[in-house]
């Protein structure tokens, strides 16, 4: 269960973070280049399967993403609102924890701590925006959680921030709604439900090890749940908005799952 | 007259095409998703592997889950409830098994009774069927760790989980890869378990 951090992970983590990189280049140009479902393997009847030509692979394609929201369905009814994910000691907490975003550690977009604004939106009563130091006045939290990547490894962290359903209540977010919509300033954006939104390890994070939360992980807010694999935890927060009309997300836009729990 | 003797049901015979194509679809599919983060050191060639990039790969792996966990129970019931899976592959035992290892071995292990499964066979099916088990608990708790907290802790964690994966699914992949040069060497069994006779 415990997993001291090793070097190894370390190093799988910048080979990650290549993939990923590559993976998003090949993703930019147009969206067929997407190729979801392209493959050279050809065992027996698979090729078939595969999609050899476009209308079979957009048709198979059509397919997949259906049962990929049957997978939503699924998971919402797994989840369990108050079932929490496993904590750890702060022995556990990997040093250095990995990054990853959908472009390198030197495109990190940074902004002043005093011009920044958290942004609310949609179903929220009180809409005024709020300041890091706003935020940092509110009561704290603190969890040692894995955090599990889409992409199979995970790292044990230690963030610290203000409970999520503590801050929708305060600002009067309509709390039957269905979506909460995340708009980042390095121009990610996802979106989750609401029953992970308002889940007790779901945090509003200011914190990450005891510091200021890094560039590298969201400076200066990012949300953070255990219940959520890594890319529904967006980052560099600059708008938060409740829906009941689906959001998407980034990735989710491309093929990733929605629900995305762990 | 021979020609209606069936030596494998129908729902057997679907059971099996359909675990078969879910088997190799969440294999190649898997080889993709270990390839984003390749824990074990090494890569595996993307000619391979299946769904064209991670998220493609992602898909096809969570669908072909529940074909192969849905089927899977299918043909363990229906096993269970018909009697022809106690029939079929049991009993075995040590001398037996030894005896049929070693007829095996030296080519000298007859096949000639299509119902019926030697010792070798009864082993590596039972064998197999735990080990497709211990694929689905494992992949249960890489999908949805938080979820499944008895299971997970049972596995040694989310971190172990992956490698008990891995491991299950090179199990399978050895199982089939013996199993192919067997229906190789016995083309008969190929088409029984396609047409039933
Ligand atoms: C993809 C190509 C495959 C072929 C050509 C194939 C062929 C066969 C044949 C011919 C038999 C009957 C053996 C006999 O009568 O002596 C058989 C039985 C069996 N195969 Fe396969 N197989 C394939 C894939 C798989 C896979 C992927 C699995 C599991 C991972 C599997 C598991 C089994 C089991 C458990 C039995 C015994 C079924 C029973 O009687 O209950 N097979 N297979």
């Amino acid at each position: 269960m415990r997993t001291p951090p090793t070097a190894s992970r370390l190093d799988l983590s910048r080979s990650d973070r290549a993939d990923l990189l590559a993976e998003a280049r090949r993703l930019l140009p147009s969206p067929l280049r997407r190729h979801l479902l392209g493959s050279s393997l050809s065992l027996g009847g698979l090729a078939m399967l595969t999609g050899c030509s476009l209308s079979g692979g957009a048709s198979a394609e059509t397919l997949l993403r259906a049962v990929s929201r049957l997978n939503d369905d699924a998971q919402a009814w797994l989840f369990d609102p108050s079932r929490l994910a496993p904590v750890y000691r702060e022995a556990d907490v990997a040093r250095p924890f990995p990054y990853n975003a959908y472009y390198g550690v030197e495109q990190i977009r940074r902004v002043d701590d005093r011009n920044w604004r958290l942004e609310l939106g949609g179903l929220i009563a009180h809409k005024a925006s709020w300041t890091l130091a706003g935020l940092a006045a509110l009561p704290q939290d603190e969890q040692i959680t894995r955090h599990i990547c889409v992409e199979g490894w995970s790292a044990i962290g230690r963030w610290g921030g203000v409970r999520f359903s503590d801050f929708l209540k305060r600002v009067g977010a309509d709390l039957g709604a269905r979506y909460v919509g995340f708009r980042c300033f390095d121009d990610y954006y996802t979106s989750i439900d609401m029953a992970t939104a308002l889940h007790p390890q779901t945090l509003l994070a200011l914190s990450f090890d005891g510091q200021p939360l890094p560039a590298e992980f969201g400076h200066p807010v990012k949300l953070r749940m255990p219940t959520k694999l890594g890319y529904k935890n967006p980052k560099y927060l600059a708008e938060i908005f409740v829906s009941n009309v689906y959001p998407g997300g980034y990735w989710e836009d491309q093929g990733y799952n929605w629900f995305g729990g762990s | 007259m021979n020609i209606t003797v069936q030596f494998h049901p129908i729902w057997l015979r679907i059971n099996h095409w359909l675990n078969a194509v879910a088997f190799l679809v969440l294999m190649s599919s898997g080889w993709r998703i270990y390839d984003a983060s390749p824990f074990l050191g090494f890569r595996i060639p993307s000619s391979l592997t299946l769904g064209g990039w991670l998220g493609g790969a992602l898909l096809w792996h969570f669908a072909a889950m529940w074909l192969l966990a849905a089927n899977g129970l299918a043909y363990l019931l229906s096993g269970i409830v018909s009697g022809r899976l106690r029939q079929r592959l049991l009993p075995i035992g040590v001398t037996a098994l030894l005896s049929d290892l070693r007829a095996a071995l030296s080519g000298q292990l007859a096949h000639e009774r299509l119902d019926h499964y030697n010792q070798v066979q009864r082993l590596a099916y039972l064998a197999v069927i735990l080990d497709l088990l211990v694929l689905v608990l494992s992949g249960l708790v890489l999908w949805k760790s938080v979820q499944f907290p008895l299971l997970r802790t049972l596995l040694g964690g989310y971190e172990q989980a992956r490698r008990i994966h891995f491991l299950a699914m090179a199990g399978g992949g050895l199982f089939l890869l013996l199993h192919l040069l067997m229906t190789a060497l016995h083309p008969r069994t190929l088409l029984a378990m396609l047409r039933g006779h």
